[in-house]
């Protein structure tokens, strides 16, 4: 089998191939981190070192993501206002509750005035960006809060278990693609390849109810959900942690088939390139043949491929969260959607494009630090 | 491994920025041993009592000027004694009772007092319960001791309204961080789980035994039931059905209070059919309510005929009837009345059919299968019920052309809804009277029963007006629910009572700081 096309175009051909492991690639590395090393030996290095444009590359890439964001945040809000418009909920019937066939309704029609939803939607979406410049992003209605202390409240639960089920899902990945790789066409290979197919295959609400019913109901052995037991006033970190354990597998392990899939073809076609095959020959042991040169070069593609996965986790984050009770932004984004809470709503949705963008810049940066090439050749 | 290494320290550090975000705020340990944990199906909205929360007592955090027994009667709280009226009744003085303090060692005055109804009453701070409140003109407070409530026209149920919490003057309306003067402060609530409350030891009737309390919330029914079997929870409320599993344990008692809660079916009344009184009374005497407590409610409710629980003070023993139905009787009704059996075995009458569409609102299963029911019950007497399970926003504009499965009921004051319900004033607004009821009678008897200040005069108003209600058949009442709590242990202090449809703020754990674990 040869490899992919699209894995062929992104690798570097056997003679560049050959750089990665290079001192060069260290010293770039260095430059990265300071002024200092620069400014340690100015003469002694030629004036076009990759280093030199890293940072105006980074800054470069950001500028121009930052201003491909703002006409995208708008594009998004715009079309999220008018689908909440659309939506045959009555946001003032959501906000009152069981208390809307107990009201009267000349205060429910005092409610929406007060919120402007008897003005076109044109002079509402107007009024929201107006505030949001000036840093006002409204009240939840249906939290009785404002949006603000709502997402600090929740935002660093949502990070903790997001970025605890990134760190999880490239490691294990990276082990299950490399171990399949390394045994191309064995029973673990069929195994991890067809697990990872099979999990494509599943919702991530399913799989979180099935980790309930296994590891909560049936075995008994972690919590069904909740941030900390029932009983427990503080956040304890014991607590915390078992409570995380469901919820950050399952986002985790929801997530990684690609990357498994990713890892194994890339490494696996890496392990037939000349240069691996030249290590070899040079005696090297395979273990380091394997870390060192063909898993470092089949990475850097990987990065991109996370950086796309962005808007996925933010998906799999919702349903996880809604699935395991856990008091994040993503849950409270499907309540606000269900309540029709427009400014709740509306923050969260930014925060989800957000998300996406600055994901898929910090991937990028990464990838401007990881290859060189990239910066020198201006891919940005 | 340089770039391995790099992509290491890149996702530890978010991962360490989250965990710096994320650190919990600290509050103070949980005595061994003194935690209660009540687990409870939804969250409340809010912590605000000018918000919505609690407005009928119950809160714990919170105290009003008045409070409820178990039996309904009124015992003067945050007040010293029962508010005096004026003799035209629109004026109704309170005086405070002394050396009452928020649970911030703030002193509770005559301005909180006036603060709290005032930000109700405020049109700008879109308080839900406004419209509760809307007999009150101003609220004042000449001074510490004393608030003044003037009044649009005479309000005899203002003394149940009373039960309002009151909050600090000037405190936010969010009821982000709640302080109240009642039996329990809050220490820390976590959104979409649970609040945690500790005992009031300044409580001015002496602090609860139950040391702290933590209400849990989930949603799914049988989440908390399994919830409270796992030992999570020591108390919880359930429906009757997933409760059924809790009978005959010896560690938990199992508490069915009864409810004012009814559920019944809205006829427009301006339609050929649903506006005809005799297929009204028809259908009315052909459900089978016993069967619909038995099967649908697994027991936990009661036969209902009229919007009043037979468990209050206020209820007319004359409003009865069979409570398995008299499907016979109903016929004979229908068929001396002129609605003859078609080839279909549907009736009809000068050409009109005995048919009429019931909407019941899509998500409430309850009110699916009472809905089911009364299909199934109409057509044994020729009547064809059609069912249409819409959404809330779908069923509004529908409400004056097709029956609807309602639920009302308070047991507080036969005032609360009733008049709304049946006023002409409101007739076709909202979901006030939306059949369109308009009987010059029946409106006089409750201004009457909302006016007067002398409790005679205003029974006496009530229990006509019931017994109009019943003989006209204005709705066909169905069942009064019954409110399911399983409890673990044995407590001292437990006073089941009537309950509203809303209990989960107060219901049985109203009065959990007089609990005490028995011995």
């Amino acid at each position: 089998m040869s490899p992919d096309p699209e894995t062929a175009s992104v690798l570097p051909d056997p003679a560049t191939g050959r750089v990665l492991p290079d001192p060069a690639t260290d010293r770039a590395g260095h430059g990265a981190e300071g002024d200092g090393v620069k400014r340690a030996a100015p003469a002694a290095r030629p004036p076009r070192r990759p280093s030199d444009g890293l940072g105006r590359a980074i800054a470069r890439m950001a500028a121009w993501r930052a201003a491909f964001a703002a006409p995208l945040l708008l594009a998004v809000t715009a079309g999220m206002f008018a689908l909440a418009k659309a939506s045959p909920f009555d946001p003032v019937r959501q906000y009152l509750g069981d208390r809307a066939v107990v009201t009267d309704p000349a205060v429910a029609e005092r409610i929406r005035a007060n919120w402007g939803l008897d003005r076109p939607v044109l002079e509402q979406y107007a009024t929201w960006l107006g505030n949001l410049l000036r840093g006002d992003l409204g009240e939840s209605r249906s939290l009785h809060l404002p949006v603000g202390q709502v997402i600090a409240e929740r935002l660093p639960w949502t990070l903790l278990a997001t970025s605890a089920a990134i760190v999880l899902m490239l490691a294990g990945s990276l082990v299950a693609g490399t171990v399949a790789a390394r045994r191309r066409g064995s029973w673990l290979d069929r195994f991890i390849t067809g697990g990872a197919l099979a999990n494509e295959a599943a919702p991530v609400f399913w799989l979180g109810l099935l980790a309930i019913s296994v590891f909560s109901v049936r075995l008994g052995w972690l919590p069904a959900g909740g941030l900390t037991d029932a009983a427990s006033a503080t956040v304890e970190l014991g607590d915390l942690a078992a409570h995380m354990v469901l919820p950050v597998t399952v986002l985790a392990v929801s997530q990684s088939s690609w990357l498994v899939l990713y890892v194994r073809e890339s490494v696996s076609g890496v392990l037939r390139e000349d240069f691996v095959t030249g290590a070899r020959a040079r005696g090297l042991r395979e273990r380091t043949v394997l870390v060192r040169h063909a898993l470092r070069s089949a990475l850097l593609p990987f990065l991109t491929l996370l950086g796309a996965r962005v808007p996925e986790l933010v998906t799999g984050a919702i349903l996880v969260e809604t699935v395991f009770s856990w008091p994040g932004v993503a849950s409270a984004s499907v309540q606000a959607a269900l309540a029709v809470d427009f400014p709740l709503l509306a923050a969260l949705t930014l925060l989800g494009t957000l998300a996406v963008v600055g994901g898929n810049l910090l991937a990028d940066i990464a990838y401007t630090i990881a290859d060189p090439r990239v910066r020198t050749l201006g891919v940005g | 491994m340089r770039l391995a290494r790099r992509l290491a320290a890149l996702f530890v550090t978010s991962g360490l920025l989250a965990g710096a975000c994320s650190a919990p705020s600290a509050g103070p340990a949980a005595p061994a041993g003194g935690t209660f944990v009540i687990g409870l199906g939804s969250e409340f909205d809010t912590l605000s009592p000018v918000m919505g929360y609690a407005p009928d007592g119950g809160s714990l955090i919170y105290e009003g000027l008045m409070s409820r027994e178990p039996d309904l009667s009124l015992t003067p709280a945050v007040a010293a004694a029962p508010p005096t009226v004026s003799a035209d009744g629109l004026t109704v003085t309170f005086t405070l009772r002394d050396g009452v303090r928020f649970h911030d060692g703030r002193p509770l005055t005559g301005a909180d007092v006036e603060y709290t109804y005032e930000a109700v009453l405020d049109g700008d701070n879109d308080s839900p319960i406004r419209g509760d409140y809307a007999a009150i003109e101003t609220v004042d407070a000449p001074d510490p001791r004393t608030v003044v409530f003037t009044l649009a026209h005479p309000y005899a149920p203002l003394a149940q309204r009373a039960t309002l919490g009151i909050v600090p003057s000037g405190d936010p309306l969010t009821g982000d961080r709640p302080v109240g003067s009642g039996p329990y402060r809050f220490v820390s609530r976590t959104p979409g789980d649970k609040i945690v409350l500790e005992a009031n030891r300044d409580y001015r009737a002496g602090p609860p035994a139950l040391s702290r309390l933590v209400l849990a919330f989930a949603e799914d029914d049988n989440v908390r039931a399994t919830r409270m079997s796992a030992g999570e929870f020591d108390a919880v409320i359930l429906p009757p059905k997933a409760a059924a599993r809790f009978e005959g344990r010896p560690d938990v008692t199992v508490h069915e209070v009864p409810s004012a809660d009814y559920r019944g079916i809205m006829f427009p009344l301006g339609r050929p059919v649903t506006g005809d009184r005799t297929v009204r009374r028809a259908l009315g005497l052909a459900v089978d309510r016993q069967a619909m407590v038995d099967v649908v409610l697994a027991g936990a409710g009661t036969p209902a005929f009229g919007p009043v629980s037979p468990d209050t003070a206020w209820h007319n023993p004359a409003v009865t009837g069979v409570p398995d139905g008299d499907p016979e009787a109903a016929r004979r009704l229908l068929q001396e009345d002129g609605w003859i059996p078609g080839e279909d075995g549907v009736r009809a009458k000068d050409g009109v059919r005995a048919a009429f569409t019931l909407m019941y609102p899509a998500g409430d299963s309850l009110r699916k299968e009472l809905a089911l029911a009364v299909a199934s019950d109409a057509k044994a007497i020729g009547v064809d019920v059609r069912l249409a399970g819409l959404d809330w926003d779908a069923i509004e504009p529908r409400m004056s052309t097709d029956a609807l499965i309602m639920g009302y009921g308070s047991p507080y004051d036969p005032d609360y809804v009733t008049y709304e319900l049946f006023h002409s004033s409101y007739a076709r607004r909202g979901f006030f009277n939306p059949g369109g009821y308009d009987d010059p009678e029946a409106d006089r008897l409750l201004e009457t029963g909302r006016r007067s200040a002398d409790p005679a005069v205003r029974r006496r108003a009530y229990l006509d007006f019931q017994k109009i209600v019943h003989d006209e058949e204005v709705w066909t009442y169905l069942v009064f629910l019954k409110h399911v709590y399983v409890i673990r242990g044995r407590y001292e202090g437990v006073r089941p009572g009537v309950e509203a449809h809303e209990h989960a703020t107060g219901g049985l754990f109203r009065d959990i700081h007089t609990w005490k674990p028995a011995a």
